[in-house]
């Protein structure tokens, strides 16, 4: 569990890495192209990157803590049944 | 170098000139502050030695303070109110002389009784047996003299009671009473009392008849010299009245006289020899008497007839020797009758011879030899003389004549005087013959009716023995009934106890004899289920040791665990340990309990737990601060941060329970990191359990894997414990 832990972390910098250099990319991409070579695009484009890549560090970070619940649809015949059931299902945003 | 010297001591100098000038008032301040300070502890100790509670308050405020007021004021001064105790102290009362309680001097040592007066040597007397053979009680009277009691002390006493025991030994009192001894003992007595008497009887006849003997010889002897002295006598008195009378030649007249001085030389010797025989027979006489006395002082009946027998001889004896000492006697006193008329005569004719002479003195004094020497004057002279003789005689004559009667009634007197004597001394001789004749007749007829009534008194006791014998042997025939009825009611008593001891005795036997057999078959039944549960129970053993391998191999293949690499997987040890405990339910709950991982995949040890550990306590650390409700990217900064600013202790231990602020995951980690150091996994787990959030999660499958450790090795534990109690309990202590 401890290596998750730097996995994690391995995982995060890496896709933070990856989201900043892309934006930075798409930035300038954007910033070549439609906004012509300002350097707003790039500062945007690699902040979204980074944000997008910190909430997703934030987010797997999180995972243990985050609940998933899910509605069920109370049946006249298994009331019980159903209501006690709690799902927990994770949702595994591989990235 | 020296420069360097210099320059220190120079710059000291300097620093002094430099600072001199400021050293005033930091010296005064010094100063200052000394005087202040020295002061105040002056003030103080003086204070406090004039007021005692304010020497009281400093001591237990100010720290050594106590020290230094001793020092200064001396040991605090005790409260005046309390009595000085030591120097009022109670003089030691002076010790009891012990007054020696003077010994009674010991009472002056009680003398010994002299050594103690030697017994009286108990004299027996042996009653003789008068009564008869028949009878058996025969009187011993043993004459035992009353003991005397040594014990008193005194020496006065002892003396007395000698002489009183010397009195009494005088009066012998029999002390045991008489009892009637066995028939043996009284023949036995008989007999020897028998044996004695014969033995007396012989000594003393013997004694008897040598004492008889020797008297009669004595006696005859005496006899016989009496005899020959009487014959002297008389040959004497013959001779003698011859000599007087006859008228024979001189020639013959000397002869005569020689004849008679040879007889009187006869006679005398002849008296002498009398005389001692007769002394020497009233000797043997007396010695006889003596023997008689004691002969019959021992009253012995067998002895008596010699008794008196001898009594007899020495009666006769004395009789005879009397007799012929009164012949002698007789003869003796004829001859001194004839003497003194021979001296008369004698005398008469020594007169005549002196007148004769006188008148002629020339006439030869042997007036026989007269004859034809005479002339006629002497002739008539003598005629003249022997007329005038015969004128003076015949005057004489007449006188005598005259005198006859007073002369012959004087001599009458004389002779009836010597004949009463005579007479008396023969009658006294004879009544003493006689009496002793009476009494030896008497004796004679005592003996005589002695026995005749001992015939008849034998005769009457023999009828009395038959008539005895003949009630003897009736109450015998009675008595032997009564006993025989007696000793057969005893006899079948003593049967009838004797059947019913050895009934009794018989029973006890089998009754012995069933218990022993019980016993012995319940041992052997003992010993029968002692074997079996021997066996049963070295089955156990056997089995016990069986699980105790298996364990041992279960609990050995937990220590294969290395670095990292958890042990092998315990799945075979395991079923080896299900095998060996097959009807154990114990055992196979316990074996169950194993958890499957640990079956599967094995553990891990807890040196790669703890080191592991140590890894995981850097990351818990790092996310501390990281829980449900903060778990963002800042909130893990923030932890980091705090990480590595916090320090805490590496290892510290728990206490014993926790409270609220021991929660904090610093200290848990750090009580945990204790714990593991100290091999205690499972408080770690514990504590490493109440880490929560992030931390918790990061280190989940640590504990997890703790869990499974401890959860194997309490199971092989437990296992192993009960294998080693059921093989303590199935082996024999030697």
């Amino acid at each position: 569990m401890a290596d998750e832990h730097a996995r994690k972390w391995d995982r995060c910098l890496a896709d933070t890495a990856v989201k900043t250099v892309t934006g930075l990319g798409v930035g300038i991409v954007f910033s070549l192209i439609v906004f012509k070579r300002r350097a707003w695009p790039l500062s945007f484009g690699s902040g979204l990157g980074l944000g997008m890549g910190y909430s997703n560090c934030q987010h797997d970070f999180r995972s243990p803590y985050l609940i998933h619940g899910r509605m069920v649809k109370v049946s006249a015949q298994c009331n019980f049944h159903c209501l006690s059931e709690v799902c927990d299902t994770r949702s595994h945003h591989a990235a | 170098m020296k420069n360097y010297r210099r320059i220190p001591l120079t710059s000291l100098q300097q620093c002094r000139h430099y600072t001199a000038g400021e050293s005033s008032s930091a010296s005064k301040v010094v100063v200052a502050g000394l005087l202040t300070v020295s002061g105040g502890i002056g003030g103080t100790v003086l204070y406090a030695k004039w007021d005692h509670k304010f020497r009281a308050a400093v001591e237990k405020n100010v720290p050594y303070s106590d020290w230094l007021l001793g020092l200064a004021l001396g040991p605090a001064a005790q409260d005046p109110g309390l009595p000085i105790k030591k120097r009022v102290e109670l003089a030691q009362p002076p010790s009891m002389i012990e007054k020696q309680a003077k010994k009674e001097g010991a009472e002056g040592p009680v003398k010994d009784s002299s050594p103690a007066p030697s017994q009286p040597a108990q004299s027996l007397e042996e009653a003789s047996a008068e009564a008869t053979h028949i009878i058996s009680a025969i009187g011993e009277v043993p004459s035992v003299p009353a003991p005397c009691d040594t014990e008193a002390a005194a020496v006065k006493e002892c003396n007395e009671c000698h002489e009183h025991k010397e009195a009494t030994a005088v009066h012998p009192a029999p002390t045991e009473p008489m009892k009637e001894r066995p028939v043996e003992e009284v023949a036995a007595r008989l007999a020897q009392q028998e044996q004695e008497e014969q033995d007396i009887s012989a000594s003393v006849s013997a004694s008897l008849e040598d004492s008889l003997a020797s008297s009669a010889k004595a006696t005859l002897q005496a006899i016989g010299a009496q005899e020959a002295a009487l014959q002297a006598i008389m040959q004497h008195t013959d001779k003698l009245k011859e000599a007087m009378e006859a008228e024979v030649l001189p020639e013959e007249k000397s002869n005569q006289w020689k004849d008679l001085e040879a007889a009187l030389a006869d006679r005398t010797t002849a008296l002498n020899d009398a005389r001692a025989a007769l002394s020497k027979a009233n000797e043997s006489l007396d010695s006889l008497r003596s023997v008689i006395d004691e002969s019959k002082g021992l009253k012995i009946s067998s002895v008596r007839p010699l008794v008196l027998a001898a009594e007899e001889n020495l009666h006769n004896m004395v009789v005879d020797l009397d007799k012929m000492v009164m012949k002698v006697q007789s003869a003796e006193s004829e001859a001194k009758i004839v003497s003194q008329y021979s001296e008369l005569v004698n005398e008469a004719k020594r007169q005549f011879q002196r007148e004769v002479s006188s008148l002629t003195p020339e006439i030869q004094a042997n007036w026989k030899g007269l004859t034809g020497k005479l002339s006629t004057d002497d002739l008539n002279a003598l005629i003249a003389h022997a007329h005038r003789r015969i004128d003076q005689l015949n005057r004489e004559l007449a006188e005598q004549k005259v005198r006859e009667k007073i002369h012959i009634d004087a001599a009458l007197e004389q002779q009836k005087l010597e004949d009463q004597k005579a007479l008396d001394n023969a009658v006294n001789t004879a009544l003493q013959h006689v009496k002793e004749d009476a009494r030896l007749d008497q004796e004679r007829k005592l003996a005589e009716l002695r026995e005749v009534m001992e015939a008849e008194m034998r005769t009457q006791l023999r009828r009395q023995a038959a008539a005895h014998t003949d009630h003897v042997q009736d109450v015998l025939k009675v008595q032997e009934h009564e006993l025989k009825a007696e000793a057969e009611q005893v006899l079948s008593s003593k049967m009838l106890e004797q059947e019913t001891r050895y009934r009794q005795l018989t029973q006890e036997q089998l009754d012995n004899f069933t218990l022993d057999m019980n016993t012995a078959y319940a041992r052997l039944k003992g010993v029968e289920e002692a074997i079996d549960s021997h066996v049963v129970a070295e089955d156990e053993a056997r089995k016990a040791h069986q699980l105790w391998l298996s364990v041992e191999a279960l609990s050995y293949s937990l220590k294969t665990a290395e670095a990292d690499v958890p042990t092998v997987p315990l799945e075979n040890a395991a079923q080896a340990v299900r095998d060996s405990c097959r009807d154990n339910d114990f055992a196979l709950a316990l074996a169950s309990a194993l958890p499957e991982k640990s079956l599967q995949r094995g553990v891990y040890s807890e040196a790669s737990l703890r080191a592991r550990f140590n890894s995981l306590r850097s990351l818990a650390r790092r996310v501390a601060l990281i829980d449900e409700s903060r778990n963002s990217l800042y909130q893990y900064f923030l932890s980091y941060l705090q990480a590595a600013l916090l320090f805490e202790k590496s290892q510290e231990a728990p206490p014993s329970q926790l409270s609220s602020e021991d929660l904090d995951p610093f200290k848990l980690l750090s009580y945990a990191s204790y714990c593991l150091e100290h091999g205690d996994l499972e408080l770690a787990a514990k504590l490493v359990n109440q880490l929560r959030g992030e931390a918790r999660r990061v280190v989940e499958d640590w504990l997890i894997e703790a869990r499974l450790t401890l959860e194997t090795r309490q199971v092989v534990n437990l296992l192993s414990a009960y294998a080693n109690a059921v093989g303590l309990g199935t082996t024999q202590a030697p």
